[in-house]
């Protein structure tokens, strides 16, 4: 497991100088994932926040070798380029060198709704890369709209909290779920401020040939409302109220890796943001309610399987 | 900031571009609150350089924290907020950022 003892030793895989808001969550992914690579990496992204903000022409933030493709295909181009060096090296056209980590990076956009189906192929074909969904429940990029990975009552600009509904409708798509359900070698979800959660589920990825998963909870200050300072916090307390449970499913075997202490109320959670705080005005209680009975719901259903 | 528009001839087919070159465009302008470092606090636990976006935390050849990077850093305080020192022996601190 590497210390940030380590990891400081390492080259940064991102510049400073990307457009990224203050206080953004998406380059602290970027950084703690890719660093944890003991190999050389290849990175592809999927339109998004990340992409739109690293690569502003004619300046690129990435000093690894990176490359965009489009919304819905990072998996695809990802799985291209796998395969391409792959038949180089068994051409001869490349001798066999070093093994290199292919890295797809998607927003929540790219990687639930949008690129899920090349994400499902890619997986499905085995190719040896890792998916990194950094996860901030809407489509930030273009100006906060609700994906399927937006969590039920958290308002939107195409889903805004109002007198006819209170935000989503809807409760958020279980997406580490579905990919369990393809079988594949690795799937774990991770957030923001667990730097030792991320990094070894990273480097625990990096060492499985075949197609890897991770989906990373990134809070959003500018989409879920909260000061700057405050993401990696936030990031925390979705695991401590168990929104966001921290666990990861080595060929099947489910392993909670942050059991909280004291399992907080959701509201603690909802408070502590702007896209929520309709929620906690008279006369949304079932509203609350819901919430809290699903989290509880999807919590007992992991603990269960953990402990089976 | 020196932003230059190439023209087709000085760009690369498909318009790839070289790496690293966003270290050129400085976005310490953005800032409204400034990080201030405080050397003799700092227990060198990194925490601050983790989870800077901004890769902003500029540490020396032994690999010891020396400060921040105000060329990049965008005033969001995440290294203050995650800076485990104590109160009255802070190793970073904000303050209002004066033009």
């Amino acid at each position: 497991m590497p210390g940030l003892r380590d990891l400081v030793k390492k080259s940064d895989p991102l510049t400073g100088g990307h457009r990224a808001c203050a206080g953004c969550g998406a380059p602290i992914v970027v950084r703690q994932v890719l660093m944890s690579s003991k190999d050389p990496v290849v990175v592809v992204s999927a339109t998004g926040c990340l992409e739109v903000v690293t690569t502003i022409f004619p300046y690129s933030a990435w000093t690894v070798p990176f490359l965009h493709n489009a919304f819905e295909n990072s998996a695809a181009t990802c799985s291209g380029i796998e395969a391409a060096y792959q038949a180089l090296k068994r051409t001869g056209k490349i001798k066999e060198g070093q093994h290199i980590n292919f890295v797809a990076f998607g927003g929540d956009g790219g990687t639930y709704d949008i690129g899920f189906q090349s994400l499902s192929g890619a997986v499905e074909r085995g190719h040896d890369m890792l998916y990194v969904c950094y996860n901030n429940e809407a489509y930030m990029n273009t100006g906060i709209q609700r994906s399927s990975a937006t969590p039920k009552g958290a308002s939107t600009t195409t889903a805004p909290a109002g007198k006819v509904i209170p935000g989503k409708v809807q409760f958020s798509k279980n997406l580490t779920e579905i990919m369990v359900a393809h079988e594949m070698p690795y799937v774990a979800q991770s957030a923001v401020g667990f730097w030792r959660d991320l990094t070894s589920k990273a480097e625990k990825a990096f060492s499985i040939r075949g197609p890897k998963f991770i989906n990373v909870l990134q809070p959003c200050r500018l989409g879920w409302g909260y000061k700057p300072a405050d993401t990696a916090a936030i990031g925390r307390l979705a695991a401590d109220t168990c929104v966001w449970p921290l666990y990861e499913v080595e060929n099947g075997k489910y392993k909670l890796t942050y059991k909280p202490k004291e399992k907080k109320p959701v509201v603690e959670f909802l408070k502590s943001q702007d896209r929520f705080r309709h929620l906690l005005k008279p006369g949304n209680e079932a509203i609350l309610e819901s919430i809290q009975k699903e989290t509880d719901k999807r919590w007992e259903a992991l603990l269960a399987k953990s402990e089976g | 900031m020196a932003i230059k528009k190439m023209g087709w001839k000085e760009l690369m087919p498909g318009d790839a571009i070289s790496g690293g070159t966003a270290a050129e465009f400085e976005t310490g302008d953005w800032r409204s609150e400034k990080p201030i470092f405080h050397k003799e606090n700092c227990i060198n636990c990194y925490f601050c350089w983790a989870y800077c976006p901004d890769s902003a935390i500029l540490l020396d050849e032994n690999k010891k924290v020396v400060g921040i990077d105000y060329k990049y850093c965008k005033g969001c305080g995440i290294c203050d907020r995650e800076c485990p020192t104590k109160k009255e022996k802070r190793a970073i601190t904000m303050e209002t950022e004066r033009k």
